[in-house]
């Protein structure tokens, strides 16, 4: 006889699945200082290794004298390029199929660029070693700004790609230029443009900033010569393809490589590429037999480790006199610094950015990015974001704007007036894209109508009167944003990195006792998967995720994937994860049906349990089905209840969302305060509405450094001016400003539980909520177009030149 | 981020670090809060390789208050400035001051003392030195003297300490009047963009005394006498502020930084002051 069974509500509360705003099961160690990150791992005799860098920008290396260093106690090797060239590891392949040197071969090409590695036995030792090494430079002209990079007279930046013009992605035209990727139908573009009622052009730069996590890059490499096992610790987004890169340039077996992704205290991109600073770890374990740590300080994490943005967008956006938008042309130019190292699908050398025709029906576009190198840092990461798509939503969200003030239109009615409506879903875009679903105007309506928008219009009229009567000096601006993401790479046909497809995997057990462990080819970087993936599987198999362990990182017992970023893991890897608990759901019928006696199509699913149809009192719970799997012999049937599945998405998911933003501003001196920040969000099907709030409170607070003030900046020698915390902006609880969330629910159509993803969201609308909104506090004056960062002096400096200081 | 080798002393008596001084030579800095010596160290910009830590010398902390004179001890971090009643009464703007320096944390173990005699023309309390006239009291191997905050500050970095001498306490006297200290910062733990210390006296609805010193607008920081001149027997009206504000301008020299150019410095650096002045005779 099976006990009284209790009402379905508090068994699907009981599970904590979908929808339940669980407690990170991580804050318990995070919280009281516990968890185990990269610079934790203590292993025992392990050396450490720190770089000579380059104080340059742009110098030929005459000579490196290291027999200084060498002689202090302590110093076991320093590694130039020299020694590493025998092993061919003095350069190494980057994720968008260019080269980039490991350590400094025969010149610098940005300040900051490794020149050689100290091995020594602490880490204070090899910092003093560091300062011994006597480097005998020559400085070269050098290459800041990408419109100079391709004059017929600029400095040769990359002299090992001389006579190539030929590169990964098409034809080379200049010594400075990487690539040109062209989407959409230019002559059809151009037709339209210059016949259009109006035609609003404008630059619109999205400045190089950082991710800067707080954690640094970082590795520890252990080579045991007994087995001839390489073991790497380290702060890798894609533990997998780190190992499958490291197998591939270092000759070793891939079995016999393990990487392990600890605790990772952020990411946001910037560790998603190979650095320099794990292969010389690889290569002096290697050479020493013995661990060797290397783990980066800040300064040298914001001056070398990838960097994102930097993308100059040149736009003009056609429309009919009452405000039809009938087409969209781009050129970007893309600074990518000294090597093209950008983390993009093989296919994608621009990233998504061809999502720029954003949340609206635009019947024809064109789009060209030409990528030119620089001598600054390489990168061009996805800082929480999609590839590239922060900066297309910029784009299309600056472009919307200048339209408008074109159009002499209020831009929220012209966003209304272009969005792509419901019944347009799946959207074919002009630039290539299917997107999934979306229902915008509803999105929108909300928004408006939470934030009273025209009430704040009014607000702000008779703030711009008193303004103008003297009666005060702080303007009103309401920035208004609406995004359209893609996210969740991607569809082995078109997606892969360095030819790895991008799909992604989950490997569940089920214990005999009813608890479970999954392993994810993911990795969290504070994004709580082992949370939320516990919910999805939960939800799907009827155990409770507090029963769940949700396991990643080590790829000796995870399953192959391609990591976490660019909102992946819950289109991806989240998909696999549901996948595969319905492959434990369908072998747990047939288990359910022998224990029952009766036939597999005469037992339902219910929550927690298969009942008979028709007779809910006979009924298997999963943990009694998990118990017969192991103790029972079933005819038929093998023992024990375990599912694998790997995920290739059909799709991309495409989340979207309605930002708006109400900031004062202060002419005098720039400065700014936010009123008011409302942030909707439509990713699908919600697993943890807890965490969305904390992803997107993390996401739009990112968003207001990189808009209010946050950069990497060079002089025109090519010095960082922004390496450390004091110049480089990053909010305290103090500048954060307050959010008001809200949701609408489209789920995606071909994703198994409906779920887009929204990490990254956040970023992506934010950064042109905030934007929009000093642009809007100026558009009384005539202001269309400014740049980002808009920090006090760049304010002050808007409200100058207008004239607003009299 | 790792600093060359050095020694450490931790000396209990003024003497005592005082003759580690003159025994340890050039080579020997003395270390209050060390915000803005460790930095230097661990970024291998200054070569020092004798530290001598204050933190144990009981006599160098505290805060007297004996009629209108008030006496800091210079290892008086800027919470135990923030949390003290009594220095509230006779002077708030110091704690309005040392409230919008750097953050929590930092102000728990930041001293004024560190503040005051590091000489940067970035820190918040020389200017209001200056602005309260007060007076650094000096300890060294000759024995104890005393310099007017006014007349400590030679460039940046360049005081009139000399390097054998500790910063012991600074003494002045509770101001009469109004007090205000405004700063434009970009962030919090940011050094000013502009600051202005204003201190103004008022008799019969006129100003009778003003004091206006500006920070982080030179390489050290600025008394304005003339600014205060400008204010002192008017009635503070716009063109007695105007007045004051362009004596000021005259004696700043912003330079161009990532805060901005010197031309939008200049053009806060009065906003500032303005807004100062009003706070200031607001509570005059």
């Amino acid at each position: 006889m099976n006990e009284m069974t209790p009402p379905k509500t508090e068994r699907t509360a009981a599970l904590k699945g979908l929808g339940s705003a669980r407690k990170r099961v991580e804050d318990a160690r995070f919280t009281q200082g516990k968890g185990n990150y990269v610079d934790d791992i203590k292993l025992p005799g392990m050396l450490f290794g720190d770089f000579v860098r380059s104080p340059y920008a742009h110098a030929r290396i005459k000579s490196i004298d290291a027999e200084k260093a060498k002689a202090l106690p302590g110093v076991i090797a320093v590694l130039t390029a020299a020694d590493l060239a025998p092993l061919k590891l003095h350069w190494m392949p980057t994720l968008a199929g260019d080269v980039q040197m490991v350590l400094a071969d025969g010149k610098v090409l940005f300040q900051g660029q490794e020149v050689a590695f100290v091995v020594a036995e602490n880490r204070y030792i090899a910092a003093d070693a560091v300062e011994l090494v006597e480097v005998d430079y020559e400085e070269l002209p050098v290459v800041v700004d990408p419109f100079k990079a391709e004059a017929p007279d600029a400095p040769v930046l990359r002299e090992d790609l001389a006579g190539k013009s030929e590169g990964a992605h098409g034809p080379r035209r200049h010594h400075n230029h990487i690539f040109t990727w062209e989407q959409g139908d230019r002559d059809a573009t151009e037709k339209v443009l210059a016949s259009a009622d109006v035609v609003a052009e404008e630059m619109v730069y999205y400045h190089r900033t950082h991710p800067c996590p707080l954690e640094t890059c970082g590795c520890v490499a252990s080579m045991d010569k007994v087995n001839g096992k390489l073991t790497v610790w380290g702060t890798f987004q894609a533990p997998h393809a780190v190992r499958t890169v490291a197998s591939l340039i270092s000759g070793i077996a891939e079995h016999n490589i393990r990487i392990i992704s600890p605790d990772i205290g952020g990411g946001f991109g910037n560790k998603v590429g190979v650095y320099p600073g794990y292969i010389c770890s690889i290569v002096a374990s290697i050479v020493t037999g013995v661990p060797v740590k290397w783990v980066e300080d800040r300064m040298e994490n914001l001056m070398a480790t990838a960097f994102a943005r930097d993308y100059w967008m040149k736009g003009k956006i056609s429309a009919t006199k009452d405000g039809r938008i009938t087409g969209l042309w781009c050129h970007v130019t893309a600074d990518h610094g000294a090597f093209d190292a950008c983390a993009d699908p093989t296919k994608f050398p621009a990233g998504f950015f061809n999502i720029c025709t954003g949340s609206y029906d635009i019947p024809v576009a064109y789009l060209a990015v030409d990528g030119v190198y620089t001598n600054k840092a390489p990168g061009g990461v996805a800082y929480r974001c999609s590839f590239r798509v922060t900066e297309a939503a910029y784009f299309i969200e600056r472009m919307i704007e200048v339209l408008a003030i074109r159009l002499g239109m209020d831009s929220a009615e012209l966003r209304a007036k272009n969005f792509i409506r419901k019944d347009q879903f799946p959207y074919h875009s002009a630039l290539g894209w299917e997107y999934d679903s979306g229902d915008y105007h509803t999105a929108w309506d909300k928004a408006l109508k939470a934030v009273d928008y025209e009430g704040l219009r009014r607000e702000q009229a008779q703030r711009l009167e008193d303004f103008k009567a003297g009666k005060t000096r702080k303007l009103i601006g309401i920035g208004l944003t609406h995004f359209t993401e893609i996210v969740g790479a991607g569809p082995v046909k078109n997606c892969d990195i360095l030819g790895l497809g991008m799909f992604d995997s989950c490997e569940i057990r089920i214990h005999p006792t009813g608890s479970a462990i999954a392993r994810l080819g993911t990795i969290s970087q504070g994004q709580g998967h082992a949370t939320t993936f516990a919910q999805i599987l939960a939800s799907e198999i009827g155990i409770p995720a507090d029963d769940i362990t949700v396991e990643e990182g080590d790829t000796d017992t995870a399953p192959y994937g391609l990591g976490t970023y660019g909102s992946r893991s819950t289109p991806v890897a989240g998909a696999a994860t549901a996948m595969a608990g319905r492959k434990i759901r369908a072998k747990a019928q047939m288990i359910a049906a022998y224990l029952l006696e009766v036939h597999d199509d005469d037992v339902e699913w219910d929550i927690d349990r298969f009942a008979v149809k028709g007779a809910p009192e006979r009924f298997k719970t999963m943990k009694e089905i998990a118990f017969a799997a192991y103790n029972q012999a079933i005819p038929g049937i093998e023992p024990g209840l375990e599912a694998v599945s790997y995920y290739d998405p059909p799709n991309m998911t495409y989340p979207f969302g309605a930002y708006i933003c109400v900031m004062e501003i202060d002419v005098d001196t720039g400065e700014h305060e936010i009123r008011q920040f409302y942030a909707l969000d439509d990713c699908g099907t919600r697993i943890n509405p807890m965490i969305i709030e904390g992803q997107v409170h993390g996401g739009a607070t990112e968003g207001y450094a990189i808009a209010m003030g946050q950069e990497i900046a060079y002089d025109e020698m090519g010095n960082v001016k922004t390496a450390t915390l004091m110049d480089f902006f990053l909010p305290t609880a103090w500048e954060t400003p307050h959010y008001t969330t809200d949701f609408t629910v489209t789920p995606s159509p071909h994703h198994p539980i409906g779920a887009k993803g929204v990490g990254e969201s956040p970023n992506v609308g934010s950064v042109p909520a905030f934007s929009n909104a000093v642009h809007d506090a100026f558009r009384a004056f005539g202001l269309t177009q400014t740049h980002m960062p808009h920090d006090h002096w760049r304010i002050w400096r808007t409200a100058h030149e207008l004239g607003l200081h009299g | 981020m790792i600093p060359a080798p050095f020694d450490y002393h931790r000396p209990d008596t003024v003497e005592a670090a005082v003759k580690l001084m003159a025994d340890l030579g050039d080579s020997a800095r003395v270390i209050a809060g060390g915000h803005s010596l460790i930095p230097l160290m661990k970024m291998r910009m200054t070569d020092i390789a004798h530290l001598v830590d204050l933190q144990k010398i009981g006599a160098l902390k505290g805060i007297a208050i004996d009629g209108d004179t008030v006496t800091i001890g210079a290892m008086t971090t800027q919470q135990e400035l923030i949390g003290n009643a009594a220095l509230a009464g006779a002077a708030p703007i110091i704690r309005e001051a040392a409230l919008q320096i750097a953050d929590p944390q930092v102000r728990y173990v930041g001293t004024i003392g560190g503040n005051v005699a590091n000489g940067d023309p970035g820190n918040d309390m020389p200017g209001l030195m200056q602005c309260l006239d007060a007076t650094y009291h000096l300890q060294g191997p000759d024995g104890a003297r005393e310099i007017k905050a006014r007349d400590f500050y030679e460039a940046a970095y360049f005081t009139a300490r000399a390097d054998d001498e500790i910063l012991t306490a600074i003494s002045f006297q509770a101001p009469a009047g109004g007090q205000a200290y405004v700063k434009q910062k970009r962030k919090t733990g940011d050094y000013a963009t502009a600051a202005a210390s204003v201190i103004i006296a008022k008799s019969d609805g006129n100003c009778s005394a003003a004091s206006i010193a500006m920070t982080n607008l030179s390489d050290t920081p600025v008394w304005c006498e003339a600014a205060g001149q400008a204010l002192a027997g008017s009635p503070l009206g716009e063109a007695d502020v105007e007045n004051a504000v362009r004596a000021m301008l005259a004696v700043i020299n912003p330079q161009d930084d990532n805060k901005g150019p010197a031309e939008f410095k200049r053009h806060t650096a009065a906003v500032i002051l303005r807004r100062a002045i009003e706070r200031a005779a607001s509570r005059a």
